[in-house]
């Protein structure tokens, strides 16, 4: 018998909520699900919110009644609240959150580096914005109760998963024993310490990091702004990295190192966590401000990740998949990155729009993102908590040299979670007009947003106009899309496949075209390196751009033909 | 490696002046003061491939 903790979490600053267990005997007999998606993490959730964004409904099993201890993940990247905006929880986030853009990093009481991370004119969100996770957690939660499709079981806890030809079976249990749940899709979004993934005895690949670090959230009135702040080799914890970051609701999140054979245990013991948080304000100039401790924990650097996250009908996502190293907060961005990706190509096989080649293209592209984050954050790892004497010396050398020396600076800039570009995506387009662009995003890019100028759309973003399903962008000032195109896309949609078919450029509404955005100043037309004159105002017809429901560029043309345009779509959606 | 070479008069300055500096830091100190010697002359040299070919000779019959 499963039971979860009735007891509200402690925090000073968030009122934990108890759910009601989901029991069985109170439900009708259940047929077999589509998907069932194991762990109400930020990974969970977007998958069962981008599913059903496609029309397919999922089963969420949450173990525990209430949303995780403690802050966890607090720094979201521009493109995370971008996708929690594709998933409508953007909105809350930036109600709640912090943002900011400045990092500072300390030697010797000297400011060594100043990260100034770029924030474009075009750009909605911030760099980064800090909000606890429990917030996050219950925003998405909102969101999943407010859909239909999404069937949420707080209390179930699974303990087997058992794979059978084209489905699975899985044992769940629950506060008044176990049941079974029949699915043809798992998605396995049960965290770092993923029970499926030990279950079925998968290797991750990478490497583990020695050391320990602790993290503690503590109210205190620390009269700074919302910067990252990193303390290197610090005289009260020599040889040591201490990271603060301002969360909301007055919390200070400490981050520090322990020195090599202290156990997890005896740092989290609250005499020690006292000294070193005093050691800490005192060398700040902040010694005996009153602070009152809400949650610790201690984490170790990893940079591990699955070399394949289908297997059989089971798919593993988020820290269930890989396990990343905090610098350059890459948990929980990732694993946004992973569901968003994760929900439309499980949705397209399971409604039949693509076979399961995609869900092969979504491991390897993800495969490929964990592979290329383990890559840049081992960086950043080494020089964070230096796996061994060579790389301590060099460290210390470059901390040394960074007090006179600006050309070391730099290798204090960690580099921060960004989205993975599928430049080699097999869902790219063959013959389309890539290469000939001399700006805008390429094959496989993330979408570049744009701030939209006087005209239909004025003040909003690009961004906030797509998504759902793929997008069409076409540049002209015709009245009407060119027949044979239209012919193509009502094909498309009339096989089931989402298309929306937004024409830029025009000033009047373009026939044929789902939305016109007029883009009068041609601002549009230039982020995506579409030809445009100011002076005569003569524009390329018949540029496009095709974004994927991820919002992926998977085709760019010069001049779209319905040829090509069918040729992209079936390259996208593979049978 | 290139043209420009240190004469004997420069090589002989180069090697007091390493030695002094190396008493100067001090034996805790004469590992650290050599990884910064090191980054120091790989950024004048800015040329990668001929500071690894350095360091393996460097490496041999240690």
């Amino acid at each position: 018998m499963h039971t979860p903790s009735t007891a509200a979490r402690p925090s000073i600053y968030y009122h934990y909520q108890v759910f009601k267990p989901w029991l069985a005997s109170a439900h009708p007999e259940q047929d077999r699900k589509k998907v069932v998606i194991v762990g109400a993490g930020p990974a969970g959730m977007v998958t069962a919110l981008e599913l059903a964004r496609h029309g397919v409904p999922s089963v969420v099993l949450a173990a525990e009644l209430q949303f995780s201890q403690g802050s966890r993940a607090i720094c979201f990247t521009r493109r995370s609240m971008e996708i929690l905006q594709q998933v409508g929880v953007a909105d809350r986030m930036t109600a709640v959150g912090l943002p900011w853009r400045f990092g500072n990093s300390f030697y010797r009481g000297q400011r060594v580096f100043r990260m100034e991370a770029p924030h474009d004119a075009d750009d909605r969100f911030f760099p980064i914005i800090n909000v606890q996770q429990q917030f996050m957690e219950e925003f998405l939660h909102d969101a999943c109760q407010a859909n239909p499709l999404i069937d949420f079981r707080w209390g179930n806890k699974v303990t087997q998963v058992v794979q059978k030809a084209g489905h699975a079976v899985l044992e769940v249990d629950t506060p008044e024993g176990p049941y079974t749940l029949d699915s043809d899709w798992v998605v396995a979004a049960d965290g770092g310490r993923s029970g499926i993934r030990s279950a079925m005895n998968l290797q991750m690949e990478g490497a583990s990091y020695e050391g320990f670090f602790v993290i503690a959230d503590i109210r205190i009135d620390l009269p700074y702004p919302t910067e990252r702040l990193a303390f290197f080799d610090p005289d009260w914890n020599p040889g040591n990295t201490i990271l603060m970051h301002r969360e909301p609701h007055g919390i200070w999140r400490v981050d520090y190192q322990l020195p090599p054979g202290e156990t997890p245990e005896e740092a989290l013991r609250p005499e020690s966590l006292k000294t070193r948080i005093d050691a800490q304000l005192a060398m700040i100039g902040h010694a005996g401000v009153p602070w009152e401790m809400d949650w610790s924990s201690v984490y170790s650097a990893r940079t591990l990740t699955l070399p394949e996250f289908v297997h059989g009908s089971v798919i593993f996502t988020g820290d269930a998949a890989h396990l990343l190293p905090i610098f350059g907060v890459r948990g929980a961005n990732t694993a946004f990155q992973d569901a968003q990706s994760l929900g439309w190509h499980l949705a397209f096989v399971v409604k039949g729009l693509a076979g399961h080649k995609l869900l092969t293209n979504h491991s390897a592209e993800r495969v490929g993102a964990a592979r290329e984050i383990i890559a840049e954050s081992g960086k950043s790892t080494r020089f964070m908590a230096p796996p061994s004497r060579g790389f301590r010396l060099l460290r210390d050398a470059v901390l040394s040299l960074s007090l006179t020396q600006a050309f070391v600076r730099p290798l204090y800039h960690w580099r921060t979670s960004r989205p993975h570009e599928y430049s080699h995506s097999m869902l790219n387009s063959t013959d389309d007009d890539n290469g000939l662009f001399k700006a805008g995003p390429a094959h496989g890019a993330p979408p570049q947003n744009v701030r939209l100028g006087p005209g239909a759309g004025d003040g909003d973003y690009l961004l906030d106009h797509l998504g759902g399903g793929f997008d069409l962008l076409y540049f002209t000032d015709a009245p009407a899309l060119p027949e044979s195109l239209q012919a193509v896309i009502q094909n498309v949609r009339a096989q089931g496949v989402p298309l929306k078919v937004i024409a830029v450029g025009a000033t009047q509404p373009v026939a044929g075209a789902d939305q016109t955005l007029s883009d009068a100043d041609g601002h549009l037309r230039e982020r995506y390196g579409v030809p445009f004159d100011h002076g005569s105002n003569a524009q390329a017809q018949g540029a496009a751009y095709l974004l994927r429901p991820d919002q992926h560029i998977c085709a760019r043309w010069l001049t779209l033909d319905a040829t090509r345009l069918q040729a992209a779509l079936a390259q996208a959606l593979p049978q | 490696m290139t043209d420009k070479a240190l004469n004997m008069d420069g090589l002989e300055t180069v090697y007091d002046a390493l030695a002094t500096a190396l008493d100067q830091a001090g034996p805790d100190k004469a590992e650290l003061f050599l990884v910064k010697l090191a980054l120091l002359n790989a950024q004048a040299l800015a040329d990668e491939q001929l500071f690894r070919q350095q360091v393996q000779a460097a490496l041999l019959d240690l």
